[in-house]
């Protein structure tokens, strides 16, 4: 084993800081393993703008607006904010509109993933051996060839949207809250109070964009070039959110009655296959995206899009799993999802080969 | 010496295609970047397969010079 270096240490030590965050968001009241979970968030905001109408899953969650705001701020004092996108913005889309179904499939992105693990959810152990499956398999793809093509530099207006539209978000959020819909009961009415999500949300923000954590990354670095930099990231999350559930009594070992979680295991194994299959065509994890799209990415602002929109159709047409395990409309998709971004990679991969 | 031309593309790509040219063990390669994750990580990359990185700010980015150590 290498020695760690100041890279190693500083990213361990913000994975470490995410999962002490994630503890406090639950015990201040978000769902329990879901201190943090970009997908399930970017559902409650799907939701809270009424892109569905799920009942139990709206609010528009403080973190994201946190993590964008967080992430725009450190790259403008590290002069890394650049607008640029141009890199197959349709496709990516797409991408991440399957990633978000399988995610909620699973329940959980790979950050409540890692939570979930952390919290005793052995289901969450199933989904990551899909996960690093998934990645791997993406990883071979990119290998052989795919790519999404090069971006190119856009107009700073374009770039600064992501961020904009964020802070729109929150203004409404505290002084125009009627026009959003927010849950009485279910997941999407668990929630800590808005300026501490804001500012938690923020910190990870921050930290993510001086790290460049990614949990697709960690695994895909590790498979690729033997690096194992990012993966220590995730490796801190697991650490620390383990030893926090374990002093505060939410430690739980086992597969059945976990919260907010199901014990389908094939579909946890491929829901969450299909979330690093698509993150590694992506070229990082949900929220790698929206920090990348906070730093003027407009391509990563596309797949937070993508994600939005997957998560609105996931529960108009009842694709998202609950409690009970998950649908056949939800199983269907999938599939399709593993075979639609297969053939998008075999096509380009087709094209670039010749 | 052989320039590889990583701008435009988002991670893993750019390391991917120095571990392409790296793999045959030239002496010397540039590789243009332009953006912060790829000059990071074909750094960290180039420097764990045995390379010295000299880092040039260039209009685009950054050239990074790699050459065996």
């Amino acid at each position: 084993m290498k020695r760690l270096g100041k890279e190693q240490y500083t990213i361990m030590g913000a994975g470490s800081l995410f999962a002490v965050l994630a503890a406090i968001l639950v015990m201040l009241g978000n769902p329990l393993n879901m201190g943090f979970c970009i997908a399930c968030f970017y559902r409650d905001i799907a939701g809270s703008l009424g892109l569905h109408s799920a009942a139990v899953v709206q609010y528009a969650r403080p973190e994201i607006i946190g993590l964008f705001l967080g992430a725009t701020a450190m790259a403008l004092f590290r002069k890394e904010h650049k607008s640029r996108g141009g890199s197959s913005p349709l496709t990516r889309f797409v991408i991440s509109f399957f990633v978000m179904i399988g995610a909620l499939v699973f329940l959980g992105c790979p950050f409540r993933m890692l939570l979930r693990i952390g919290g005793g959810d052995l289901n969450a152990v199933v989904a990551l051996l899909g996960f690093a499956a998934g990645v791997i398999a993406g990883s071979l793809l990119l290998n052989k060839g795919f790519s999404l093509g090069r971006s190119y530099t856009q107009g700073k207006v374009e770039g600064s949207l992501p961020s904009i539209i964020a802070l729109a978000l929150l203004v409404v959020l505290l002084f125009l809250p009627a026009l959003l819909k927010f849950s009485t009961a279910g997941p999407g009415s668990m929630h800590a109070p808005i300026l501490i999500s804001l500012a938690a949300g923020a910190v990870v923000g921050l930290l993510a964009q001086r790290t460049r954590f990614c949990m697709a990354g960690g695994i895909r670095d590790l498979f690729l070039f033997r690096d194992t930099t990012l993966l220590l990231g995730s490796v801190a999350v697991i650490v620390v959110a383990l030893m926090l559930t374990i002093a505060t009594g939410t430690f739980k070992l086992g597969f059945s009655g976990q919260p907010v979680a199901h014990t389908d295991w094939l579909w946890n194994f491929l829901g969450m296959g299909l979330v690093g299959y698509g993150s590694s065509l992506l070229g990082g994890c949900p929220l790698r995206q929206t920090i990348l799209a906070a730093e003027g990415n407009t391509d990563s602002a596309m797949s937070v899009l993508g994600m939005v929109a997957g998560a609105a159709f996931a529960h108009n047409f009842g694709l998202a799993s609950s409690g009970a395990g998950a649908t056949l409309g939800g199983k269907v998709a999938v599939v399709l999802g593993f075979a639609l971004l297969t053939l998008i990679a075999l096509l380009i991969i087709r094209k670039n080969n010749k | 010496m052989q320039t590889i031309d990583a701008r435009g593309l988002s991670c893993p790509q750019p390391v991917i295609e120095t571990k392409k040219v790296l793999d045959k063990k030239p002496d010397a390669v540039t590789v243009q970047v332009d953006n912060i994750s790829a000059k990071e990580n074909v750094t960290r990359y180039a420097k764990a397969a045995g390379y010295q990185v000299t880092i040039e700010g260039t209009e685009y980015g950054w050239a990074l010079e790699l050459s065996k150590a």
